[in-house]
C-alpha cells in the first residue's frame, strides 16, 4: 500500500489557528455530544407524547399519532434536513424565511430540531411498545380506584414503561449521536466533518478517519456504560429489569 | 407560497431523475440487501457457533458496525476499498472500483451488522427440539441450519428484514456525500444547477415518502398474515 | 475478475509482443494498457472548467483538455479502443481518490500549490485564478476585513476554504465558516442569503453570478485572498512515464493555434447549457503559460513580463 501514515499529524497544528489537528477533532466531537444531547430532549418529549397518544383509547388521538410516526419514518433524514434547511426558509413569509436563514448557528438548530423530529418517531414506537407490554390488568387496576387516565399514565404506565424500555432508548440515543453526521450536508461542522476537513488540509485519509472511528467508538462505551448504570439504579427488585 | 414554484424542472428532468438516480437507488438497494443478508447469516451462524474466536470476531465486527455513523463509513469505504481489492487479488496497484461497486461493499459491510441481529434472534426463535430433532435424523451441522433452522428463523423474521431493508433504501441517499448521482444525488444536482431547491428536494421527499409508505403498508399485511396463519 | 485478469494478461503479452524492444511500461500507462479503460473524474459544478450539462454530461474546458490526453495515451500505447470512464469527486474526495486508483485524471478546477504538490502531480497549467468572495451589493461589503463575524459559505477540501480559514485565524475576524459539498451549493448559499458571502475562486465566482438569476446583484471582491494561482490536470505521484505523456499532449495543445480556440470556446463563447458567455479574455500572464508551458506551483514564476 503506497500510503504515507503520519500519526503525529494530530499534534500538528491546523490551519484553522485553534490548535492542533486533534484539538480540531475534539471540538468536532463536542459539537456532535451537544447536537445528539438536545435533539435527544426534543426526541424524548416529542416522542414521549405520540408514543402515549398511539395507545390512548381515542382512535382520533392514535391515529393523529400514527401519522406523525410515519411522516417522519418514511423520509430518510437527509431529505427530512433538506427540507427543514433549504426548503422551510423558502414557503415561509420573506421576513420569517430570512430571520431563519441568518440566525447565527443555523446549522445546530436546523440539525438539532430535524434530528429530534426524527427520532422522536422512533422514540413513540419504542414507548408505545414498551406501554403495550406491559400487562392490561395494570391499567384496569388503576381505572379501579378511580384514577384518571392523566393520573394513570403518569402514576402506573408510564414509570413501568421507561423502566422497559430504557435499552432500547439507549441504543436509540447512540443512533442520535451516529445521525448527527448527517448534518455534516447542512454544514454542521461534527466529528465526522472535522475529520473530513483534516483529511482535506492535512492529506493523512486514513489517519483522520481513524481517530474519528476512535473517538465514535469511545463515546458508544460510555454511554452504554453509563446506562448500565442507570437501568441498575432505577430498576424495581423483583420485577422484569429488576431481577 | 406555490406562486413561482416551477414544476417544469421536475418535467425536465424526470428521465434523468428516475433512469439514472431512482434506477442506481433501487439497483443499490437491492444488491446490498442480498449481500448483506447473506454476510449477516453467516455473521449470526459464526456468533452462535460456539467457536471462541469466531464468536470474538462477528461480535466485534457488529459492535464496531453499529457504534459508526453510516456518513463516516461511506468516507472511509470509498477511498480504502480499492486498497483492500489490491490486497485480496495481491495486486501491485490498488484496484480500479467504480463508484457504484464501492458503494455497495460499502452498504453490505455496514447492514450486515444489523442484519446479522436479526437473523441471530431469528435463529435464537426456534426452539430447541427443532436442530436436536434433525440432528436425531443424521443430518449434518450444514444440513440442519439449511434446511431447518434458516428457513424458518428467515420466514418468521420476514417483516423485520423487509422493515430493514426500507431503511437500506432511505440509507442509500446518504451516498449524496461523495456526490454520487443516486436519486437524491441526481436530485439535488438538478437542484443545484437550476437554482431549484424547493421543487426539487420537496419532490425528492414526496417520492421517498411514497415508496416507504406503500413498502411499510405491505410489511404490516404480511405481518397481519402471518400472525393470522400462526 | 480472474478472466479479465488474463483478459489482461495476455492483451498485453500481445502488446509487449507488437512493441518488442519498447520500454516497459510502469504506473498508470501499465494499468491502462492492462485494462483498456481510462478513468477521469469530474466535477459537477465547475463551470466553464468541468460541470454537468443539460443531459448530465460532464463538460467543460479541463475535460476537453483531458481528452486531448486521453487521445494522446492512445496513440502512446497504440491502442485501437481506449473505454473512457467518468467518475464524479467532489473538493473533498478528489485526491484520495486519485490516490486510490480510482481516477486517473483529475479534470476539474484544481489548484496546483506546493502543498499538494507533495501528494499529486500536475500538467501544464491551463488558467490562473485568485480567491475571492462574492456577496450582494445591498450588503456592501468591500474587503474582507467586512466579512469580520459574518456567516460565509466556501467548498469544503478547496484551497479557497484553506486560505479563508488562515486569513480568518490570523487576523482574527471571527467569521464563521460553513463548508458546502460543492462550488454550487457555495453560491446557492449567499444566493438564499444563508451565508453573506461565498469564497471561490474568482474564475468560478464570475460565472455562478453571470448564470444566476439576477447578475446584477452581486458583485466579487478585488480584495484577494493571496495571488492569482494556476489550474492543472492532477495526475498521481511519482509517475514520471505517464506525466510526460500528459505534459506533451498539453504542452502541443497549448502551444498550437487550438489552444487558444478551445479556452475560446468555454471563455469568450457560448456554454451550456444555459448559452451564458464569460467573456474573460485570456490574460497576460496566461498566454505567456500558454506559450511556455509549465506546471509550476509558483504563483510567482506567472508574471508577465
Amino acid at each position: 500500500m503506497n500510503y504515507h501514515w503520519n500519526w503525529r499529524i494530530f499534534w500538528e497544528p491546523a490551519p484553522n489557528g485553534t490548535g492542533t489537528y486533534l484539538d480540531m477533532l475534539l471540538s468536532g466531537l463536542l459539537l456532535t455530544i451537544e447536537t445528539a444531547i438536545c435533539a435527544w430532549i426534543i426526541a424524548l418529549i416529542c416522542g414521549s407524547i405520540v408514543g402515549v397518544l398511539r395507545t390512548l383509547p381515542s382512535k382520533t388521538a392514535s391515529r393523529i399519532g400514527f401519522l406523525y410516526v410515519e411522516f417522519f419514518r418514511n423520509m430518510p433524514l437527509l431529505v427530512q434536513l433538506f427540507l427543514w434547511f433549504f426548503v422551510l426558509p423558502e414557503v415561509l413569509p420573506n421576513a420569517w424565511g430570512l430571520w431563519l436563514k441568518q440566525m447565527p448557528n443555523a446549522p445546530f438548530f436546523t440539525a438539532t430540531i430535524g434530528l429530534g423530529l426524527f427520532m422522536s418517531a422512533r422514540v413513540a414506537e419504542q414507548l408505545r411498545s414498551g406501554i403495550g407490554s406491559l400487562p392490561r390488568g395494570q391499567k384496569l387496576a388503576a381505572t379501579a380506584l378511580g384514577l384518571t387516565t392523566a393520573q394513570t399514565y403518569r402514576y402506573v404506565l408510564l414509570p413501568m414503561a421507561f423502566r422497559i424500555v430504557l435499552p432500547p432508548l439507549t441504543s436509540e440515543f447512540l443512533s442520535t449521536v451516529k445521525n448527527t453526521s448527517v448534518a455534516i450536508t447542512i454544514g454542521l461542522i461534527e466529528l465526522t466533518a472535522q475529520a473530513r476537513a483534516m483529511q482535506e488540509f492535512s492529506f493523512q485519509v486514513f489517519e483522520a478517519f481513524t481517530a474519528a472511528t476512535v473517538l465514535y467508538l469511545l463515546v458508544n462505551i460510555v454511554v452504554a456504560v453509563a446506562m448500565r448504570f442507570v437501568e441498575r439504579g432505577v430498576a424495581i427488585p423483583g420485577y422484569i429489569t429488576g431481577k | 407560497m406555490f406562486a413561482n414554484f416551477d414544476f417544469d424542472v421536475i418535467r425536465r428532468s424526470l428521465s434523468y431523475l428516475f433512469l439514472d438516480g431512482m434506477t442506481f437507488t433501487l439497483t443499490l438497494t437491492g444488491l446490498a440487501t442480498v449481500g448483506a443478508l447473506v454476510f449477516g447469516t453467516l455473521l449470526a451462524l459464526m456468533r452462535l457457533s460456539g467457536s471462541k474466536p469466531l464468536v470474538w470476531f462477528a461480535g466485534i465486527y457488529v459492535d464496531l458496525m453499529r457504534s459508526l455513523p453510516l456518513v463516516l463509513v461511506i468516507f472511509w469505504f470509498y477511498f480504502l476499498v480499492p486498497y483492500i481489492g489490491q490486497w485480496l487479488t495481491g495486486s501491485s496497484r490498488p484496484m480500479r472500483v467504480g463508484a457504484f461497486t464501492s458503494s455497495l461493499v460499502t452498504f453490505i459491510i455496514f447492514e450486515a451488522a444489523y442484519f446479522s441481529e436479526i437473523m441471530r434472534a431469528g435463529i435464537q426463535s426456534i426452539s430447541k427440539g427443532q436442530p436436536a430433532a434433525a440432528q436425531a435424523l443424521g443430518l449434518t451441522y450444514s444440513q440442519t441450519m439449511r434446511y431447518v433452522v434458516l428457513p424458518q428463523a428467515f420466514r418468521n423474521m420476514l417483516p423485520v428484514l423487509l422493515t430493514q431493508t426500507i431503511v437500506l433504501f432511505q440509507d442509500t441517499s446518504l451516498v449524496y456525500v461523495l456526490s454520487i448521482p443516486d436519486f437524491l444525488g441526481a436530485a439535488s444536482k438538478v437542484a443545484q444547477r437550476d437554482g431549484r431547491l424547493v421543487e426539487m428536494y420537496l419532490f425528492a421527499a414526496v417520492v421517498y415518502f411514497a415508496i416507504s409508505c406503500i413498502a411499510s403498508f405491505g410489511v404490516r399485511r404480511l405481518q397481519a398474515r402471518i400472525a393470522f396463519v400462526h | 475478475m480472474k478472466r479479465l485478469h488474463v483478459m489482461g494478461l495476455v492483451l498485453a503479452a500481445a502488446f509487449c509482443a507488437a512493441q518488442a524492444g519498447a520500454e516497459e511500461l510502469t504506473g498508470t500507462l501499465k494499468k491502462i494498457n492492462e485494462t483498456g479503460t481510462i478513468t477521469i473524474g469530474y466535477r459537477d459544478s465547475s463551470i466553464p472548467f468541468s460541470y454537468l450539462d443539460d443531459n448530465q454530461k460532464p463538460v467543460g474546458l479541463a475535460i476537453d483538455i483531458c481528452y486531448k490526453i486521453v487521445e494522446a495515451v492512445k496513440k502512446e500505447l497504440k491502442l485501437d479502443k481506449l473505454e473512457v470512464e467518468l467518475n464524479p469527486v467532489t473538493s473533498s474526495t478528489r485526491i484520495p481518490l486519485l490516490a486510490n486508483g480510482t481516477i486517473d485524471l483529475e479534470c476539474g478546477s484544481t489548484t496546483n500549490n506546493p502543498d499538494r504538490s507533495k501528494q499529486v502531480s500536475f500538467t501544464n497549467t491551463h488558467f490562473l485564478t485568485a480567491t475571492r468572495f462574492v456577496s450582494k451589493k445591498a450588503s456592501k461589503l468591500n474587503s474582507i476585513e467586512d466579512l469580520k463575524g459574518k456567516t460565509v459559505a466556501s467548498t469544503s477540501g478547496t484551497n479557497n476554504i484553506k486560505q479563508l480559514t488562515e486569513v480568518n485565524a490570523a487576523r482574527n475576524l471571527g467569521i464563521n465558516i460553513v463548508p458546502a459539498k460543492e462550488h454550487a451549493e457555495s453560491f446557492l448559499l449567499i444566493e438564499t442569503d444563508r451565508a453573506v458571502a461565498a469564497v471561490m475562486d474568482d474564475i468560478l465566482l464570475a460565472s455562478f453570478v453571470a448564470g444566476s438569476k439576477n447578475p446584477d446583484a452581486y458583485v466579487i471582491s478585488t480584495e484577494a485572498f493571496y495571488k492569482p494561482e494556476p489550474y492543472g490536470i492532477m495526475l498521481r505521484k511519482d509517475d514520471p512515464a505517464f506525466k510526460k505523456v500528459a505534459d506533451e499532449a498539453t504542452a502541443a495543445l497549448y502551444q498550437s493555434p487550438e489552444g487558444q480556440k478551445l479556452y475560446d470556446k468555454w471563455l469568450m463563447q457560448k456554454i451550456p447549457p444555459k448559452g451564458l458567455n464569460l467573456n474573460v479574455p485570456i490574460g497576460a500572464e496566461l498566454k505567456k503559460a500558454f506559450a511556455k508551458p509549465t506546471d509550476s506551483a509558483d504563483p510567482d514564476s506567472y508574471k508577465a513580463m
